[in-house]
């Protein structure tokens, strides 16, 4: 793609926030090169700028690469460009980004899904082969299932969060999208590993995600949890989710129904302990050190209260007051201490149900894209269209979503695929079963 | 107030102790912790809080609060977890403190104080745990606040006490003995002055007799060791003036004045901050088997208590020896280095080193604004000086003269006293010649001296002396002076 054509694309999409014509750091060589990647502006890259969406870091430039970022081009990869991301990866939809919302390559009137749309988006349009995204509740997963990408989630702590500016430090993953299977296990492999710079990156060795691809699934045991096929799941995805367990059995894999009985819980608790931490993240941008400070105040409580109010958009300070409010003394208990015992529940289904299956089968959304605008003031149906991605962040069980098909509108739809912890080539070897190659249907 | 009414109520006191260190980097980043530096020079994006970084903890903290917690007899937590203390504050980057809330590494544990009558108390020790240090906020600039973030992520530990104590003078045992354990487990250098030793009190009253705890107040801004006596004492003093005028103690926290002895509110804890506390996500609880524990137990020396009865048991040396020489870990190394390099060692030899090192060596340390390992001495030079003394080969005087050019010199005592001819004259012969000499330019003198002014006999020590340029040994100089005026 010419840059000329990018930049006009990037005009009417507004993927990117930052194109390099070429790329900001050496060029190296590895099993990556010439492998071209998109980072989403929340992570890491010397000497430029890492906005996070946000107007409070609008001017902030990074002293150092993110370790994932530090992997990919150690390994050979070019980076293209900074993309486009709701503030602080708080959103569903990319309308919460301070430069102007994303749109769907596949109908600018429908959004491509948050927080990381731009990094969808920009993958969906062919300026890159893979872009890198993070995933706190499905930040991966939706937008690449309303774009027609490939998505990849891993286990929490497989690949390192240094650099990662957190949003909630115990869910946030760094993940990938890409156009095909073979990019995201060779950038996946590359990125993935203990790093000492991330107490919790996992000591876990890294499997060869590729080899993968051209596994056998037969005798493979995919559970489907009732709780994951509730009310308001659009007929087409029913549909595809049958052509998808189809292709499944056909391919030797046994399906088998089975029970997550705190699923329901799963967006509380989210929403309670994902606040709190974010609550507390976002302390550090407080207008003394770096970013923006409001010009004209008086007083230090002056400085802290304006520079927030000012630097913070509309849904990063409702996040930040609601988890503000579940860490307060009287409170605390009720919320907090609560949704954390509830999130050993989760976990204790999702170990119960990897006993006796292989992998989960699930829609990754209930509906295809939705229009701009459509949920923007009613956060609550916004916070639900999460409900089939947040589980795996709980938990921290590796999930990716695949494309399987377009609906009736010509919408991408993806299935989710999760497995246990640390189990990521099941996902590829089942991933490469289903995977419909949509982007080929896409004009731009 | 009389003391009457001083005396019907009992003081109840708790000290909350932070620690500052010694470890050569940050608790959570790799930033050197060495005192000064230009502003903001000993920072780096961890501990600036840049966005995306995450903190590791430094190994040795861990190693260095084992070591506390062994040496307090405490228990330690095979497993335990940091916390975030949140709050904002312009030399607090992170807008949250690393910490550790419910899980304190160690807990339950004791010291045991000697007091000012020679009693024993045991001061019960409730927790002692790490946490990062803030910054520094400086407000000397008119209307402008300077934020120093050199100190930002330094390690401390903070050790909290039972309120076991019950006098002022309890609470100053109290925190000389945790500044002799932590100078001795050598993860602290004890300095109250310079801020690697912070100190807090709990104080209340309550009426002698009764069991109920009175409210307490935090009293802050104890800068030095005679400050928490002091700043105790106004406190208590202040309390019982308020129950005896009818009023109430409120839960406050209380700035010392030491320029006024007084306490005075700072603020109460209606206002006091809600820190929501919560599990500190980016660190992995902190793991510690019984193997690692003996390994850390293997590296505490022994601590001053033992060391002094020790002192007492084989130097023979006095309990108030050996106490000055123990208080501090250095000094006792350096006194048992200078036994050590003995040839000799009679009890009258180590005693006469004890002497040196109390009186000359500590007195020079104060003039050098030194301490013992950045004076220079060494403990072999000290052995030999006074050796040269008890073999009579120089005198006591000559001793004391030459001992402030030793620190830093090339050369050993022995050496400076052939070089310079000290060596002290003992020499009957040549002594009865300087002596005649003396008493030949003296007849008055002696008529005065044979007349009754019998402390003439000075006189004539001191002149042959100044003959003999001090080199004479002065006992056996005494004894022929004597002889020689009896028979002038």
């Amino acid at each position: 793609m010419t840059s000329q054509r990018l930049q006009e694309l990037n005009t009417s999409l507004n993927c990117f926030l930052k194109v390099f014509d070429v790329p900001p750091h050496t060029i190296q060589t590895g099993k990556l090169d010439g492998m071209r990647i998109a980072v989403k502006d929340v992570l890491a890259l010397k000497g430029e700028r890492l906005t996070c969406g946000s107007k409070i870091l609008e001017n902030f430039t990074s002293l150092y690469d993110a370790t994932c970022v530090e992997r990919l081009i150690s390994a050979g990869a070019l980076v293209v460009g900074k993309t486009n991301m709701d503030e602080f990866a708080m959103g569903s939809s990319n309308e919460n980004s301070a430069f102007g919302a994303v749109r769907n390559p596949w109908d600018i009137s429908r959004v491509p899904g948050g927080s990381s749309g731009g990094s969808a988006v920009a993958t969906a349009i062919g300026s890159c082969d893979m872009a890198l995204g993070t995933d706190t509740g499905g930040s991966i997963r939706q937008p690449a299932a309303f774009t027609g990408t490939i998505g990849f989630k891993p286990t929490y702590g497989r690949i390192s969060r240094y650099g990662l500016t957190a949003f909630a430090s115990s869910f946030d993953t760094v993940g990938t999208f890409s156009r095909t299977l073979e990019s995201a296990a060779r950038s996946l492999e590359v990125m993935s590993g203990k790093d000492e710079r991330d107490a919790t990156s996992a000591d876990v060795p890294v499997d060869e995600y590729s080899l993968s691809l051209s596994g056998n699934v037969k005798g493979l045991r995919i559970g489907l949890a009732e709780e994951y096929f509730g009310e308001g799941i659009e007929p087409d995805i029913r549909e595809a989710i049958e052509t998808v367990k189809a292709k499944l059995v056909a391919a030797g894999c046994i399906l088998v129904p089975v029970s997550m009985p705190h699923t329901k819980y799963s967006i509380a608790v989210y929403y309670i302990l994902t606040t709190a931490e974010a609550s507390s993240n976002l302390a550090r941008f407080d207008g003394i050190r770096y970013g923006y400070r409001t010009p004209g105040a008086h007083s230090l409580a002056e400085t802290y209260v304006h520079s927030r109010s000012e630097g913070f958009g509309q849904e990063v300070k409702r996040r930040i007051m609601l988890g503000t409010y579940v860490l307060s003394s009287g409170y605390y208990d009720a919320y907090y201490t609560r949704a954390q015992k509830v999130r050993r529940l989760i976990k204790q289904d999702f170990t119960t149900v990897f006993k006796s299956v292989d992998a989960l089968l699930t829609p990754t959304t209930p509906t295809t894209a939705f229009k701009l605008g459509e949920k923007l003031s009613d956060p609550l149906s916004m916070y639900l269209n999460d409900i089939y991605t947040v589980s795996a962040n709980i938990s921290g069980s590796p999930a990716a979503s695949i494309p399987v098909g377009l609906d009736r509108n010509g919408l991408p739809i993806g299935v989710q695929l999760i497995t246990d912890s640390f189990k990521e080539s099941v996902l590829f070897s089942l991933a490469k079963e289903i995977h419909v190659d949509v982007l080929s249907r896409l004009t731009l | 107030m009389d003391t009457a009414i001083f005396s019907k109520y009992e003081p109840v006191i708790g000290l909350e102790v932070h620690a500052q260190m010694l470890t050569k980097s940050k608790a959570f980043c790799t930033c050197s912790t060495e005192f000064g530096g230009a502003p903001n020079t000993r920072t780096c994006p961890i501990c600036l809080a840049h966005p995306g970084t995450l903190p590791t903890l430094n190994e040795n903290l861990l190693r260095f609060i084992v070591r506390m917690g062994i040496a307090t007899h405490c228990e330690i937590r095979p497993r335990s977890i940091f916390a975030r203390k949140n709050y904002f504050y312009p030399d607090l980057p992170k807008g949250y403190q690393i910490s550790q809330y419910d899980t304190p590494i160690c807990h339950n544990g004791f010291i045991e104080t000697e007091l000012p009558d020679g009693e024993t108390k045991r001061i019960g020790i409730t927790r002692i745990h790490m946490e990062e240090d803030s910054g520094k906020s400086i407000h000397d600039f008119g209307t402008e606040t300077l934020v120093d973030l050199n100190r930002a992520g330094v390690p401390l530990i903070e050790i909290v006490s039972e309120p076991d104590m019950r006098s002022s003078d309890q609470a100053y045992a109290y925190l000389t003995a945790i500044k002799s354990i932590v100078t001795y487990l050598g993860i602290c250098d004890g300095n109250m002055e310079e801020g690697s030793l912070r100190c807090d009190a709990n104080v209340s009253v309550r009426l002698r007799g009764t069991e109920k705890f009175g409210q307490k107040t935090e009293v802050k801004n104890l800068n030095s060791f005679r400050n928490v006596k002091l700043a105790i004492e106004a406190e208590i003093v202040r309390q019982i003036a308020v129950i005896e005028e009818g009023g109430v103690v409120l839960h406050q926290t209380m700035a010392f004045d030491p320029n006024k002895s007084l306490t005075r509110a700072m603020r109460t804890k209606e206002d006091a901050h809600d820190y929501r506390y919560f599990p500190e996500p980016d660190l992995v609880p902190v793991t510690i088997t019984k193997e690692y524990i003996d390994e850390v137990r293997a590296e505490i020396p022994e601590l001053q208590r033992d060391r002094r009865d020790r002192f007492i048991r084989d130097f023979e040396l006095p309990k108030y020896d050996a106490d000055v020489l123990t208080v501090d870990k250095a000094t006792a190394d350096f006194f048992e280095q200078a036994i050590e390099a003995l040839a000799g060692k009679s009890n009258e030899v180590i005693k006469s080193i004890s002497n040196y090192t109390m009186g000359d060596v500590m007195r020079m340390l104060t003039e050098r604004k030194a301490t013992i390992k950045s004076l220079g001495l060494l403990p072999s030079h000290l052995a030999e000086l006074i050796t040269l003394v008890t073999d009579g080969t120089i005198s006591n005087k000559i001793a004391k003269d030459l001992l402030p050019e030793l620190p830093g010199n090339q050369k050993s005592p022995k050496e400076i006293v052939q070089d310079r001819g000290m060596i002290q004259v003992s020499d009957e012969g040549a002594l009865r010649q300087a002596i005649r000499t003396i008493l030949e330019g003296n007849p008055d003198n002696i008529a005065k001296y044979k007349s009754g002014k019998v402390n003439l006999f000075g006189f004539f020590v001191g002149q042959t002396m100044k003959a003999m340029g001090g080199k004479a040994n002065p006992t056996l100089l005494n004894e022929l002076v004597k002889e020689e005026l009896e028979k002038a």
